[in-house]
């Protein structure tokens, strides 16, 4: 039986993407990992990699169709011997077109829809159920847990032996009670989509441009608007005094200088929240609908803005290493990041946030919460300030920092503790390296 | 000239020495180094010829009971130093047979005292006192851990004794005091109660076996009494004196009451302490947690290119979980040094089993019952009585029970908790179905054998669900 490859989710929030280059043609002979395409996804651009071997018999969803669900086939391969042209072109055609109500966008090919003229209608329609259902490979529990959470199985990929989708792969972290939050944020479409996608035509006389969102503007639009909608965000601001952890950057980065590394103030930040979450565990935290993750190691996503968007690459175990390290990965991540080169596991998790606008001279502000995370911390400039330091108005270096703590899950207090943590750490920085 | 390697793994213990098998097959040049014997202290002081000593207790049990089975032995004695001789032989034989993987897995063996001198370089100190330096591009330390000693009550070999003195005695207690009932308290406890001598087990914690679930807690208490121990928990040994005849202890007990008592020995069996000295950890800034090494889930410390396995890191300590560890820390090496064919899986904890070779024997898996519900799960009990399995009834052994604890909303096993005969062969088949994250509907159609103590694990499970059939 010649086989129908489908669109792969290369993420757990993975809905659809966007097929954007064929890297193999119909007729080539491809074995086991051999890249055949390049995906773009919400957050970067994977390569889809041979699983079998065979022929490329034909080419379903031709390349730059984006809004291509995953679970749709988009190419047939046919093994050893087997008859490419006996493969049932009509079958992926005849999806349910009473289906196609549901995809937002039905997404034609984008360019060069001539080159493959079967294809144009397959993309957006869902695979049959019942096509997908039995191919799943899912270990008992995570098909329950699956169920129980209304999550679709065919939305994620396996981590298990051979591609199983075991419990983790739900975002089960801590291995608790079913948690209804993490249904929430891995899987989107049990959730009644907020209105983060509009889709009525939008009308105006003003002179314009309509640009159609990325995946990336996609997925941020409908996070931001499901923390904003679901957290009871609670905001606490501290002023912090900054000329000893700049004094001591300054000396760490005399003495690391010929080691090539230099620490940026971010890279201690990242430290200081860090170690801060850990003083302070209650602020570690993610709620859970029933339950609340107490997290023992603080796994910090640093936002990073890339080319149309923002992504939240991990420092896992910030409090932990060292500022060098930090500073090394940091440097590595984000390098990649702007590349779109990063993988799942190096954005996905992360216990709480850091955000840093001091590069645009942003003086303070109220970063929105990253579920299932329940605190973000955002950084302002540092910046010489009128201070009283002994009674008596002297300069200083000063930065206000800006804590958003998930309300539902963190009081005030702890929260207040936690911005106190922060503050101390930064004030007398010798604790960062200590 | 430093020999230069692409591993060195530093101790040879389940955890070493398997890592430095693995290694090995990924093609990578390895060394391993070792202060004293080949297979650390798993085959020759622990797992291994604990097991020998605990098997002529079961036999010499099993002969004193022939009546039962319809047979005569006449009067059956144990000759200690021939029991001793036998578990020693067993450790042998398993040290030489690593010796000898270590030669066919081509793993150069460098015996002497080692110490990290920098990232990627050791430095070995051989028992002639020369030293040699070796580099490698990763190191992984696996030097296990060693008996934690009381500090009014130091081993001396004579009457008070650690494991290694346990193991090997001169001479055969009459009156034995057990300072601890982890597994290691309890499988001597045991031993030498079924020789013959009147064993006392002090206990700080509420219940013998603290880790287990409570019920199982209360069944080896029950048992272990019947068989004429003293079981003295939530109580504390304050001081302890020895002379050429015997040990004098002050044990105070439940009741807040300080009595003297003699004993003729004392194993003192508290716990564990890493063997985290003097191998260079301070230098290189390697974190630990109350002095075990802190490691990530691929077994990565907070320096890159160093690795730590086994007892010397986290819990639990148990020799399969160190060489578990020690193939995920090596596929992981493999990894970063560019081998795409290696997927390393982080290892949970929740499915690692534990198991105490005491009579009755004493396994279990995952959560117990009060941690389930602790950690906010709905639970289904279930529990099936040995007194209930034919196979258990034809091989004389009645005693005790197999619990089983699942999440009533997903079907989860969470844990499984099992005390009587064979109890740490069974297990295994729990332990197999939480790792493929089965359910309960998998353990109720799998087909067990009849006639085995095994139907009991599916009784268990029936019973959970309100279906048990033979009782
Ligand atoms: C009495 C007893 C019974 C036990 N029974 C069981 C059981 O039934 N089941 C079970 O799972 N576990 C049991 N254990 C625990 C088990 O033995 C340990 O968990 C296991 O041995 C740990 O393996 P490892 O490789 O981490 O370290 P180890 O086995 O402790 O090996 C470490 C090795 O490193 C060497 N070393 C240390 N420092 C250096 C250095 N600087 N240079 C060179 N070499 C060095 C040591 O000499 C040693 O050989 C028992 C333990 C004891 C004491």
């Amino acid at each position: 039986m010649p086989l129908e490859l489908k669109m792969p989710a290369l993420s757990p929030t993975m809905e659809e993407g966007t097929l954007a280059k064929w890297l193999v043609k119909e007729g080539d002979s491809v074995s086991s990992g051999d890249i055949l395409a390049e995906i773009e996804t919400d957050k970067a651009t994977m390569e889809f990699e041979a699983v079998d071997e065979g022929t490329i018999a034909k080419i379903l969803v031709p390349e730059g169709s984006d809004g291509v669900k995953v679970g749709t086939p988009i190419a047939v391969l046919a093994g050893e011997g087997e008859d490419a042209s006996a493969v049932p072109a009509a079958a992926p055609a005849a999806a349910p077109a009473k289906e196609e109500a549901k995809a937002p966008e039905p997404a034609p090919p984008a360019k060069g829809g001539g080159e493959t003229p079967a294809a144009p209608a397959a993309p957006a329609a869902p695979a049959p159920k019942a096509d997908t259902g039995d191919r799943i490979k899912a270990s008992p529990l995570a098909r329950r847990l699956a169920e129980a959470q209304g999550i679709d199985l065919s939305s994620l990929t396996g981590s298990g032996p051979g591609g199983r989708i075991v419990r983790a792969d739900l975002g089960d972290k801590a291995g608790g009670a079913a948690k209804p939050a993490a249904a929430a944020t891995s899987a989107p479409t049990a959730a009644p989509a907020p209105a983060a996608a509009p889709v009525q035509p939008f009308e105006t006389d003003i002179p314009h441009e309509a640009v159609k969102l990325s995946n990336m503007r996609k997925t941020i639009a409908r996070r931001l608007t499901e923390s904003k909608q679901q957290i009871p965000h609670i905001y606490l601001t501290v002023d912090v005094r900054l000329d000893a952890l700049l004094k001591l950057r300054g000396e760490l980065n005399a003495g690391l200088a010929s080691r090539g590394v230099k620490l940026s103030v971010n890279d201690m930040l990242i430290k200081a929240l860090a170690l801060s979450l850990i003083e302070v565990p209650e602020c570690n935290v993610s709620f859970a609908g029933d339950t609340l993750i107490k997290y023992s190691r603080a796994d910090i996503s640093v936002a990073v803005s890339i080319p149309g968007g923002l992504i939240t690459p991990i420092i896992a175990g910030a409090d932990s290493k060292a500022i060098s390290a930090i500073s090394k990965e940091m440097g590595d991540l984000a390098g990649r990041a702007k590349e779109g080169k990063l993988q799942p596991h190096e954005y996905q998790g992360g216990t709480a946030s850091l955000s840093n606008m001091g590069m645009f001279g942003i003086k303070q502000f109220e970063a929105v919460i990253n579920p299932p995370q329940a605190m973000i911390m955002a950084i302002g400039a540092g910046e010489k300030r009128p201070y009283v330091i002994d009674d008596s108005l002297q300069i200083a270096s000063i930065m206000s920092a800006t804590g958003s703590f998930d309300h539902r899950a963190i009081d005030g207090a702890d929260g207040a503790r936690l911005m106190k943590a922060f503050k101390e750490l930064c004030e007398s920085p010798l604790g960062l390296v200590a | 000239m430093a020999d230069a390697y692409d591993l060195i793994v530093l101790g040879s213990g389940p955890g070493g020495y398997v890592a430095a098998i693995r290694a090995s097959q990924l093609g990578l040049k390895t060394a391993i180094v070792e202060r004293e014997s080949l297979g650390g202290i798993c085959l020759n002081w622990g797992c291994i010829p604990t097991k020998a000593l605990l098997r002529s207790a079961e036999v010499l049990h099993n002969m004193k009971h022939a009546d039962a089975y319809g047979l005569s032995a006449s009067e059956p004695k144990a000759d200690l130093a021939k029991v001793v001789a036998r578990s020693r032989g067993v450790a042998k034989q398993l040290n030489q047979g690593v010796t000898g993987l270590m030669k066919k897995n081509k793993i150069a063996v460098h015996m002497g005292v080692g110490e990290i001198t920098a990232p990627g370089k050791m430095k070995v100190t051989g028992a002639d006192g020369k030293a040699a330096e070796l580099s490698a591009r990763h190191i992984i330390v696996a030097t296990g851990a060693r008996a934690r000693e009381l500090p009014f009550a130091k081993a001396d070999g004579e009457r008070v004794w650690t494991y290694r003195h346990a193991m090997t005695p001169k001479e055969m207690p009459t009156e034995l005091l057990v300072i601890g009932s982890g597994a290691i308290g309890i499988e001597f406890a045991s031993f030498y109660n079924d020789l013959g001598a009147k064993v006392t087990v002090v206990e700080m914690l509420d219940r013998i076996v603290p880790v287990e679930d409570s019920e199982i807690s209360a069944q080896l208490a029950k048992s272990l009494t019947k068989q004429g121990m003293t079981l003295l928990t939530g109580a504390g040994v304050e001081s302890l004196s020895s002379d050429g005849k015997g040990v004098a202890a002050k044990i105070k007990t439940a009741d807040g009451k300080v009595a003297e008592q003699r004993f003729s020995h004392c194993i003192v069996a508290v716990g564990i302490v890493p063997n985290t000295e003097n191998i260079g950890l301070e230098k290189l800034g390697i974190k630990t947690t109350k002095g075990h090494i802190d490691t990530d889930a691929m077994c990565r410390t907070n320096v890159a290119g160093i690795s730590a396995i086994g007892d010397v890191t986290a819990p639990p300590w148990l020799a399969h979980k160190a060489s578990h560890e020690g193939i995920i820390a090596v596929e992981a090496i493999a990894q970063a040094l560019g081998n795409k064919d290696v997927h390393p899986h982080a290892m949970d904890v929740r499915n690692i089993p534990g198991c105490t070779y005491c009579h009755p024997q004493v396994a279990s898996v995952g959560l117990t019952e009060a941690k389930a519900k602790e950690a906010g799960h709905e639970v289904k009990v279930g529990k099936f009585p040995f007194i209930g399995n034919g196979k258990a009834i034809a091989l004389g052994e009645v005693e005790g029970f197999i619990k089983t604890v699942f999440d009533a909303k997903t079907g989860e096993l969470l844990g499984a908790h099992m005390i009587g005969a064979e109890v740490t062969e069974l297990i295994q088949g729990y332990t197999v179905g939480k790792q493929a994250e089965l359910v309960e509907t998998d353990f109720i159609n799998t087909v067990y054998p009849h006639p085995t103590l095994s139907e009991m694990m599916h009784e268990s499970v029936l019973a959970a669900y309100g279906r048990v059939l033979h009782i």
